[in-house]
């Protein structure tokens, strides 16, 4: 079979020696069992991510992802783009939209891009990792792939918000998409669909701004796994990972819990069920250790 | 009070919902507003915001300037979207709390020491030296922002936490010397300079327009 192509964005924090490092190592994994070629946007930015517009405004943060768009289009001309971060794709697709629809804004825009020579076309469709697998590989396709079943590992799906809306996967719902728990159970995984907390914002930038009010969503989202007695929650955004695993110590600290969840990607899950090594999975970059499918890369 | 802030004042001295509309972005759908309230109830910092989305159109309507734009109730968006999905009329609600909060920055007129203020603008000045994020500096810029003191206090109760990203690959201390860059890093800032300054021009221009 022929290799998909598409233009990969991989985001600020995705880079070596980021917090989403290990998501990219995963998806690097991923896609080469799933025979798609990522081919990275030269030079792209930061998208200012969904905290940026104070300091940015309008136009300077629209441009940020102009310039992405463009870049793309002079040398990956014809592929979709395709984000892995929720952010990313959530601002680029925003741009898109917005430079779409308003001409003058567009005229501005493309005003500040010749800056360095670039020019904004803006044809291109912006898709999320999640959307590739679903709608263009397809679970079908996913399924046959798998050599190591995650049989009898009880799945969490955590989507999260900004992988969801306002845009989310083509015939998911808003309040219950269920397309990761599809994709758990392609993989021959058990996936909690009652998990109510799968929607539940984590406070995304303001873990770091106000981290009280951001740990006390946390925290529900994690007992929520445990009501369900989840071995895992699994999720499509590295913020959602990041917020969701790396403070579960601080909110022991708070609330007397004894919170030990593993927090992992979509990607990791496939990399494994793949039959693919647990270094090559991105298992080693767990804070809190996903034993269930530590356990199953190394059988 | 900026200048800036007494020429808006002075240019829509009766008509609040005007300057939202003209310099706010997709301000110019407030007034679709009816007052449902699905977006408050939908938030979920809900209950931390002085005044919720509904309430905050239902005041720029009657012209509470003064309370809108110093409010620190729009700087509680996380961003989930909710309200945008949810509701009925489609305002894109998010945004317009953005718009708003970006808008009171740059009339100078954010309560003080609001502190996602604050960590917004670090993003954005940190994005703006590389064209990338550089994480290691970014969050050693939050723990220091109330002063060294503190910010020694911080990074002594996040050591753990550090030690743990440091250790999975996740964080790498040589970022402080430099760390990811784009290349054409002069022309990136003179595309995002140009960007600025158009649109401070055009929200100038609004200012500058008395009696138009």
């Amino acid at each position: 079979m022929a290799k998909r192509q598409y233009s990969f964005y991989p985001g600020c924090s995705s880079q070596k020696g980021a917090s989403s490092s290990n998501y990219l190592v995963s998806v690097q994994t991923m896609c080469e069992e799933l025979d798609v070629q990522l081919n990275e946007i030269p030079d792209w930015n930061c998208c200012a991510a969904s905290i940026g517009y104070a300091g940015g405004g309008e136009l300077p943060r629209l441009t940020l992802s102009a310039r992405n768009i463009a870049l793309s289009e002079q040398h990956n001309a014809n592929q979709d783009i395709v984000a892995t971060c929720a952010a990313c794709w959530l601002s680029t697709r925003e741009a898109a939209e917005r430079l779409h629809e308003d001409q003058s804004l567009l005229a501005e825009c493309n005003t500040a891009l010749a800056e360095a020579g670039l020019k904004l076309k803006n044809v291109t469709p912006i898709k999320h990792m999640a959307e590739v697998l679903v709608e263009d590989i397809g679970y079908e396709t996913i399924a046959a792939k798998v050599k190591k079943p995650l049989s009898g590992i009880k799945i969490a799906g955590y989507v999260g918000c900004q992988t969801n809306r306002p845009f989310g996967i083509a015939g998911e719902s808003y309040e219950n998409p269920r397309y990761l728990d599809k994709l758990v159970e392609a993989l021959g995984g058990d996936a909690l669909t009652g998990y109510e907390k799968k929607v539940q914002c984590c406070g995304g930038a303001l873990a770091f701004s106000e981290p009280a009010k951001s740990q006390e969503m946390v925290k529900g989202i994690i007992e929520a796994a445990y009501d369900h007695g989840a071995d895992l929650i699994v999720t499509p955004c590295p913020v959602c990972q990041m917020n969701v695993e790396v403070y579960q110590d601080e909110i022991n600290a708070t609330y007397g819990t004894q919170f030990k969840m593993p927090v992992v990607y979509y990607s990791n899950l496939m990399a494994v069920a793949f039959g693919r090594s647990a270094k090559e999975a991105a298992l080693n970059a767990q804070i809190i250790p996903a034993k269930a499918l530590d356990d199953l890369a190394a059988k | 009070m900026s200048d800036l802030n007494t020429a808006m004042v002075e240019r829509y001295r009766t008509n609040f919902l005007k300057e939202v509309e003209a310099n706010v972005e997709e301000g110019e759908w407030v007034k679709m507003c009816m007052q449902c309230g699905v977006c408050s109830g939908s938030c979920p910092l809900g209950k931390f915001w002085a005044h919720p989305p509904q309430e905050i159109f239902m005041m720029i309507r009657a012209g509470k300037r003064e309370e809108v734009l110093s409010s620190d109730a729009m700087w509680m968006c996380t961003s989930c979207y909710n309200c945008i999905v949810r509701c009925p009329r489609e305002l894109p609600i998010t945004h317009i709390m953005h718009g708003l909060a970006t808008y009171a920055k740059r009339l100078g007129l954010v309560p003080q020491n609001q502190p996602t203020a604050r960590f917004a603008q670090m993003f954005w000045d940190n994005l703006m030296k590389k064209g990338r994020v550089n994480e290691l500096k970014l969050g050693l810029a939050l723990y220091f922002m109330n002063g060294f003191g503190e910010g020694v206090k911080t990074a002594l109760k996040k050591q753990k936490l550090g030690m743990n990203m440091m250790k999975t690959g996740r964080m790498n201390p040589m970022e402080i010397l430099g760390g990811h860059a784009v290349k054409d890093l002069s022309g990136f800032q003179k595309v995002i300079q140009k960007a600025q300054d158009l649109e401070d021009a055009r929200i100038a221009q609004h200012g500058a327009r008395q009696g138009a």
